[in-house]
């Protein structure tokens, strides 16, 4: 099993039985963590709503607030309702186990404690926390709000669903030579402007980042949350990007820096969204035959010389405010058929 | 009934190699303190009928019971458990009495060995 890595584990014991509460606390510390105990439910949420804790072992028989009402609380409240918790009781009756699991208490360990399944068990629940916490990290930079809420509200369950929605690739033009051109310094510094104007056209039409490589990005619209309108989302935040590189390279211009380019690939229709990676490190993607559509027609901008292309399935999606020059069918590799490219002027809508 | 050890050894030598055997004997101390308690506990639910006491009580009992290797007075506090406050005032009360005698054999043996 894996060592604490980042100092001892801050773990909450709620017993009301004193003789209980200072051996469960004594074999925790004696396990490396730093333990602090509570004699009821009442109590242990007060503490809970103070100060931060990584682990809750929670007794059930308890006068004041028993432990199912502290599930059941714990349940609904927003800020606690990932915290793993690890019933320990002498509960009669298998039907009370049961319930304890139905509200949300991650194991059971009945008392006394066996102090090599609660070394086990705990090692378990902080890696699981431990999971959590990073994912949670990760969608926090990745997704808006609204996005990092529902997919902490589904557990980031793994697996995948089949969803409708709408891929954008999009990346700068000839960023290699002008990386090569200029100070690595520079280049950081323009990367780190350029994804924070490019994450906020996206974001503010309900797109999710989903992949940064270099200075290429992908994200999607309509995953993991449905949006009625993800075509015409994503063309508009396609819109905003070349506004958005317009205006930056003002600037640039202005430092006397030669302006840049951004190329944008949109095509929509059915694919698989969801959680994919180990317990290590995991992100959430979408896969399928739209997704490679929309990376071929992001490469295709170089060859036609056009800020925004989008598919067939994209263009039924957008109303006769768009200003959309069909370009014809063209032979990508990896298709059988050749596919309709569509041009979006960037500028109208 | 046949006679088990007052305190089961190899659970008691277990615990106090868990905690080591100061903090084993502190907890001794603990449970000659919060013990009688429970007893009260016990009886004070059983003259008012409360049934939510009564478990509680029975359950702690149990609980520390078993900590110690005291299996027998851990047993009998389960049957308490189980059994609920109705049916052992309809029996008369007398399972609580048989517990105690029981407890008193367990105060004897654990502060002896706490003196050992």
């Amino acid at each position: 099993m894996r060592e604490l890595r980042s100092g001892p584990a801050r773990l909450l014991v709620v017993d009301d039985n004193k003789v209980n509460r200072l051996l469960l606390t004594r074999s925790l510390e004696v396990q490396g963590h730093s333990v602090a105990s509570a004699e009821n439910g009442r109590v242990a949420l007060e503490m809970l709503r103070r100060e931060s804790f990584d682990l809750l072992l929670l007794d059930m028989e308890m006068p004041e607030m028993d432990g199912f009402q502290v599930l059941e609380q714990l349940v609904n409240d927003r800020q606690l309702h990932d915290l793993p918790v690890i019933v320990t009781s002498s509960l009669e009756g298998i039907d009370n186990v049961v319930r304890c699991i139905e509200l949300g208490a991650e194991d059971y360990l009945s008392k006394p404690v066996n102090p090599v399944l609660l070394k086990a068990r705990i090692g378990a629940s902080l890696e699981k926390k431990h999971l959590r916490d990073q994912q949670k990290e990760l969608v926090r930079r990745f997704a808006t709000p609204e996005v990092a809420q529902d997919l902490q509200n589904s557990g980031f369950s793994l697996g995948g669903k089949r969803v409708h929605a709408s891929v954008m690739f999009s990346d700068i033009r000839d960023f290699t030579a002008l990386a090569e051109s200029q100070p690595p310094e520079e280049t950081i510094e323009l990367l780190n402007t350029y994804y924070a104007l490019m994450f906020d056209a996206i974001n503010s039409h309900g797109g999710v980042v989903t992949l940064m490589m270099g200075d290429g990005l992908m994200s999607v619209f309509g995953a993991p949350m449905p949006l009625p309108d993800h075509g015409a989302s994503a063309v508009r935040a396609a819109q905003e990007m070349v506004e958005m590189i317009d205006l930056f390279n003002l600037e640039r211009n202005g430092a006397g820096k030669p302006p840049i380019n951004i190329g944008i690939g949109i095509a929509s229709g059915e694919m698989v969204a969801g959680y994919t990676g180990t317990h290590e490190r995991a992100t959430y993607t979408c896969i399928g035959n739209t997704v490679n559509l929309a990376a071929r027609l992001e490469t295709h901008t170089k060859v036609v010389h056009r800020a925004i292309l989008v598919d067939q399935a994209t263009r039924s999606a957008l109303s006769e405010r768009f200003a959309v020059e069909p370009l014809g069918p063209v032979p990508f590799k990896g298709k059988a058929a050749a596919v309709d490219v569509f041009s979006v002027d960037p500028g109208q809508s | 009934m046949m006679s088990a050890a007052t305190i089961d050894q190899a659970t008691f030598t277990a615990l106090q190699e868990m905690t080591g055997v100061e903090f084993a004997l502190e907890l001794v101390d603990t449970f000659l303190q919060e013990a009688p308690g429970m007893l009260d506990d016990l009886r004070h639910a059983l003259t008012a009928q409360d049934a939510d006491k009564f478990r509680r009580a029975a359950h702690s009992l149990k609980s520390n019971s078993n900590t110690f290797g005291a299996l027998a007075l851990g047993a009998m506090a389960r049957e308490l458990e189980i059994a609920g406050v109705a049916r052992v005032r309809e029996s008369g009360g007398q399972p609580l009495e048989a517990l105690a005698q029981e407890y008193a054999r367990v105060a004897a043996a654990l502060t002896a060995l706490r003196h050992a």
